[in-house]
C-alpha cells in the first residue's frame, strides 16, 4: 500500500503516506477559472441587455453561455478531468446530467402538452350550462 | 494485485475504487467522489425546481412579471460576490493543503464576507419584492420564483454555517487530513452552489429580464 501511495506524492516530494497526495488544482487553475468565469458572466449580461444578438436568438445564446460557464466551473473549480482518478466522477456526472435532462425537458413538455389541449374557461362555461 | 487492501477508515472500499491494477484509491479520492454523488442529488433536487419555474415563470396572474421585478444591476453584484467567494475558497483549501494556516483562514474570512455579502443583497431584494406586494402568495411565477432562489439562498447560508464551524474545527484540531479532507468538501459544496447560480442567473434573472 505504501509504494502505491508514494506514487501519488513522488512529484510532490512529501513523506509517502496514504493521505499525501498532490492538491487538485493551482493558482493558475482557479485564477484561468475565475478569468474565464467573469468573462462569461459579462458576456451574459451584454447579450441579454444588448442588441448585439439576433433577437429570438437571445434565449439560445445565454443557454449557451451558461453551459460553458458551468464547464469552466467543473473543470477548473470543482477539478473534473479526465484523469484515471477522476472516471468514476465523470460517469456520475454523465448520469446526473442525463436525470436532469429528463426532468426539465419532460416537464416542459407535458406540460406544453397539456397547456395545449385544455379547454378554453369559456369553452368550459358553455359545458357547465 | 492489493483487491483485498481496503483503507485504514474504510475497510473493504478499496475493491470498488481499485484502478487498473494500481491498488486502492486513496481515502480522499473515495470522500471527494462520495460527496460528488451527493451534490449531484442536490443538483437533481434543484432540477424539479428549475423545471417548474420554466412552466410557470409566464403565470404572473396579473402581477407584475420578471421584467418589472428584477434589477440586474443588483444580481450582477450577486453574482460578483459569489464568483470570488468561491475563487478565495478555492485559495483557502489551496493554502492548508500547503499547512499555510495564516493565507488559509484570510481567504476562508474573505469567503464568509463575500458569502454573506451575496446573502445581504438577496434578502435586501426579497424585502423589496414582499414590500411592493409581490411576495410568494401573489402568482404562480412568484412561488416558484422564491422556492427556487430561496432554496438556493438556503443553502449558501448552510454552507456560511459549515464554513463558520470548518475554520474553528481547523483552529482545535489543526490542518489534520480528516480536516483537510471536510475542507475539500466543503470547497465542492461551495462551487456547486456557484454552477447553480449560474443556471438561475441565465434562466431566472436575464431571460426573465430580457
Amino acid at each position: 500500500m505504501e509504494e502505491h501511495a508514494g506514487h501519488h506524492s513522488a512529484s510532490s516530494g512529501h513523506a509517502p503516506s496514504i493521505e499525501e497526495h498532490e492538491p487538485s488544482g493551482s493558482l493558475v487553475t482557479y485564477t484561468v477559472g475565475l478569468a474565464f468565469a467573469l468573462l462569461l458572466t459579462a458576456a451574459s449580461f451584454i447579450v441579454s441587455q444588448t442588441n448585439l444578438l439576433w433577437e429570438p436568438g437571445v434565449p439560445a445564446g445565454l443557454a449557451v453561455l451558461a453551459i460553458a460557464q458551468m464547464g469552466v466551473h467543473l473543470v477548473f473549480f470543482l477539478h473534473i478531468s479526465t484523469g484515471p482518478d477522476n472516471t468514476n466522477n465523470v460517469i456520475a456526472l454523465a448520469f446526473g446530467v442525463l436525470i436532469v435532462t429528463l426532468i426539465v425537458s419532460g416537464s416542459l413538455w407535458i406540460m406544453a402538452n397539456l397547456n395545449s389541449n385544455m379547454l378554453p374557461p369559456s369553452a368550459i362555461m358553455q359545458m357547465q350550462r | 494485485m492489493s483487491a483485498e487492501i481496503g483503507t485504514a477508515e474504510f475497510p473493504g472500499l478499496g475493491t470498488t475504487m481499485a484502478r487498473g491494477g494500481e491498488g486502492p484509491a486513496p481515502v480522499r479520492i473515495v470522500v471527494a467522489y462520495g460527496f460528488w454523488i451527493f451534490l449531484l442529488s442536490d443538483i437533481i433536487m434543484f432540477s424539479a425546481l428549475f423545471a417548474s419555474y420554466a412552466v410557470l415563470s409566464g403565470q404572473t396572474a396579473g402581477g407584475p412579471s420578471g421584467r418589472e421585478l428584477f434589477e440586474l444591476r443588483h444580481v450582477g453584484i450577486e453574482t460578483l460576490c459569489l464568483l470570488f467567494s468561491s475563487y478565495t475558497c478555492g485559495l483557502g483549501v489551496l493554502a492548508v493543503e500547503h499547512r499555510r494556516l495564516r493565507g488559509f483562514y484570510a481567504a476562508f474570512a474573505l469567503t464568509f464576507v463575500l458569502g454573506a455579502a451575496f446573502l445581504g443583497l438577496e434578502l435586501s431584494e426579497f424585502a423589496g419584492m414582499v414590500a411592493r406586494g409581490a411576495g410568494p402568495s401573489r402568482s404562480a411565477f412568484l412561488s416558484a420564483f422564491f422556492s427556487l432562489v430561496g432554496l438556493h439562498g438556503a443553502h449558501v447560508s448552510a454552507g456560511l454555517l459549515w464554513l463558520t464551524f470548518m475554520v474553528a474545527q481547523t483552529a482545535v484540531r489543526g490542518p489534520r487530513d480528516f480536516v483537510r479532507r471536510r475542507l475539500l468538501c466543503f470547497s465542492l459544496f461551495w462551487h456547486a452552489l456557484d454552477i447553480i447560480w449560474v443556471a438561475l442567473l441565465t434562466l431566472v434573472y436575464l431571460m426573465g429580464a430580457h
